[in-house]
């Protein structure tokens, strides 16, 4: 029987093509890779071949951008059909999706949609949880994404929203320090409350990236989760909170537009490592 | 209360000029305005990427401000169907075809077909080929009566337009100006990268009944019907130098 491996809890960054020979023959302070599951849906060439010689050298943790839980319709059951084959043949050491929504209608915007958190988007998310943890068998975890504005229903905060849904279906969550940050400035929230108030028991993996800054109609700082630069100073801050109460967490560099050199996604992952470090090993109950 | 339903949300994402649903709030319950703005941003930004990316000859020819406002058009009338974005843009060809703005253009659709079937070679299944040894073991007796599989990455594109010529000259400004005459393209992968190749009238002909499962001396046959003077040599020869023969399946 095979094994399913597990994520350490060390760093791992957003793997990207053109970094493949880098990592292959020097990770530096890289212990595990997560890819886009959308993109290794293909039935074989370059994409596929990599990733399986990838695989046999990193931890893989499989992140899916295109499954549109926080949908309105039933999940497309081709999608789930490819991330099964994906999962199946990969064995990963873990897979994610986010809370938001893509495909409404038949219709992929390609993009993370939010929706409004009240009694009755949490039933559909829940049931859409369900159903992909069935299909897959195994269990997954749920990112908390970053918002741009807010929804006059909503009836829970996104934390209560979040911790609810482990309860009902089991899943782990992936909490996004950087999202977080985002979405406290972006919504006049307290970055540190959210944190505070957020279910650590069922973090299985972290995420920080770069943003970008705008300002709204009323010039407003808004934030932009680009994905784009180098992690923000009081990103890496927000970090030492969550870990605080996390200790050492596999945790992710996502680095997707303005893809950088191997050296500058590596020195990221190595400040990765020194907040790691810095955890504490024994988290107070 | 008003709920946002995700229909009003996709029709204010892919309308520019449409309202921002008014139960969309900033964290001090104002309402949203251009935070709106941002997604609707993301979204055509990030499907024009994908077009950009996924048809880089049509992008250089047609310039980046008509490509954008081309794509802009198209993603609207046709959004993807799949999250799987290697795939999306099939129906670009058929769009460009009919473009009343591209007339002067005809040839676009199919350098967006060349485009398009490149990258479906490139994510196609490997296959093992057929190796020069099985290929000399076969009795050149019998060879007039095998089937030979192909590579499911080969790829053929026709044109009555010299395709191959313009997508090489959009990405080698230095290559010469296309003469006017059709091209037959075959894309044949014989490792991870696709590589085109211009046809000898016939060829294509011959490919095709290979395809259909013919064997080869059926598809010479089939080939010379179509072009009296047509060899089947030279097309075999480039077959079995990209890798692209796989089989032979059964001789009866």
């Amino acid at each position: 029987m095979t094994q399913r491996p597990t994520l350490p809890a060390g760093p791992g960054v957003g793997y990207k093509p053109q970094h493949y020979s880098a990592i292959m023959s020097d990770p530096g302070s890289v212990d595990w890779l997560e890819i886009h599951a959308e993109n290794y849906m293909g039935a074989g060439g370059r994409p596929i071949a990599q990733l399986r010689h990838l695989a046999e050298r990193f931890p893989v943790s499989v992140h899916g951008v295109g499954l549109s839980i926080g949908g309105e319709g039933r999940l497309d059951a081709d999608h789930l059909d490819r991330l099964k084959h994906l999962c199946d043949w990969l064995n990963p050491a873990s897979f994610s999706e986010h809370l938001a929504w893509s495909t409404h209608d038949g219709a992929f915007l390609n993009d993370l949609l939010p929706l409004p958190y009240t009694q009755a988007t949490l039933q559909r998310v829940a049931d859409h949880i369900d159903e992909v943890q069935t299909t897959l068998g195994r269990q997954m975890l749920l990112e908390n994404p970053s918002s741009y504005l807010a929804f006059a229903e909503s009836e829970m905060s996104e934390t209560a929203f979040l911790r609810d849904l482990t309860r009902r279906t089991g899943c782990g969550l992936l909490l996004d320090v950087n999202n977080v940050f985002v979405s406290a400035t972006n919504l006049n929230m307290d970055a540190q409350a959210y944190v505070a108030d957020f279910p650590m028991e069922s973090v299985g993996e972290l995420h920080l990236g770069g943003h970008d800054e705008d300002h709204d109609d009323h010039g407003a700082p808004l934030l932009i989760d680009s994905h784009g630069r180098e992690v923000a100073d009081p990103v890496w801050a927000l970090l030492d909170d969550v870990l605080a109460r996390t200790g050492p967490a596999p945790l992710l560099i996502e680095w997707d537009t303005e893809v950088p050199e191997w050296p500058i996604l590596a020195a990221e992952a190595a400040r990765a490592r020194r907040a790691l470090s810095r955890a504490p090993r024994r988290v107070a109950a | 209360m008003t709920i946002t339903d995700q229909t009003q949300f996709r029709t204010a994402l892919l309308q520019p000029d449409a309202p921002t649903p008014e139960t969309l709030l900033d964290g001090l319950g104002r309402p949203a305005g251009r935070r709106f703005s941002v997604y609707r941003n993301n979204v055509a930004v990030a499907l024009t990427e994908a077009l950009i990316d996924g048809f880089p000859a049509c992008h250089i020819l047609l310039g980046d401000q008509t490509f954008r406002a081309m794509a802009g058009q198209f993603l609207r009338q046709h959004p993807p169907d799949s999250p799987v974005m290697a795939q999306f843009g099939a129906a670009l060809p058929a769009f460009l075809d009919t473009a009343p703005q591209l007339a002067r253009m005809r040839w676009i659709g199919d350098l967006a077909r060349l485009e398009m079937a490149l990258r479906d070679s490139y994510h196609a299944a490997d296959a093992t080929p057929l190796s020069g040894e099985a290929l000399a073991a076969i009795p050149p007796a019998e060879l007039g009566e095998t089937r030979f599989g192909l590579a499911p990455a080969l790829r053929l594109v026709t044109s009555d337009w010299p395709i191959l010529s313009i997508w090489r000259r959009a990405l080698d400004p230095s290559r010469p100006v296309a003469a006017r005459r059709p091209e037959a393209v075959l894309i044949a992968r014989p490792d991870f990268d696709p590589v085109p190749h211009l046809l000898a009238p016939g060829d294509d002909v011959f490919v095709t009944s290979l395809c259909d499962g013919a064997t080869l001396g059926d598809a010479a046959e089939v080939a010379a019907k179509a072009t009296p003077e047509h060899d089947p040599t030279a097309i075999l020869t480039l077959l079995m130098q990209t890798r692209s023969l796989t089989g032979p399946k059964d001789t009866t």
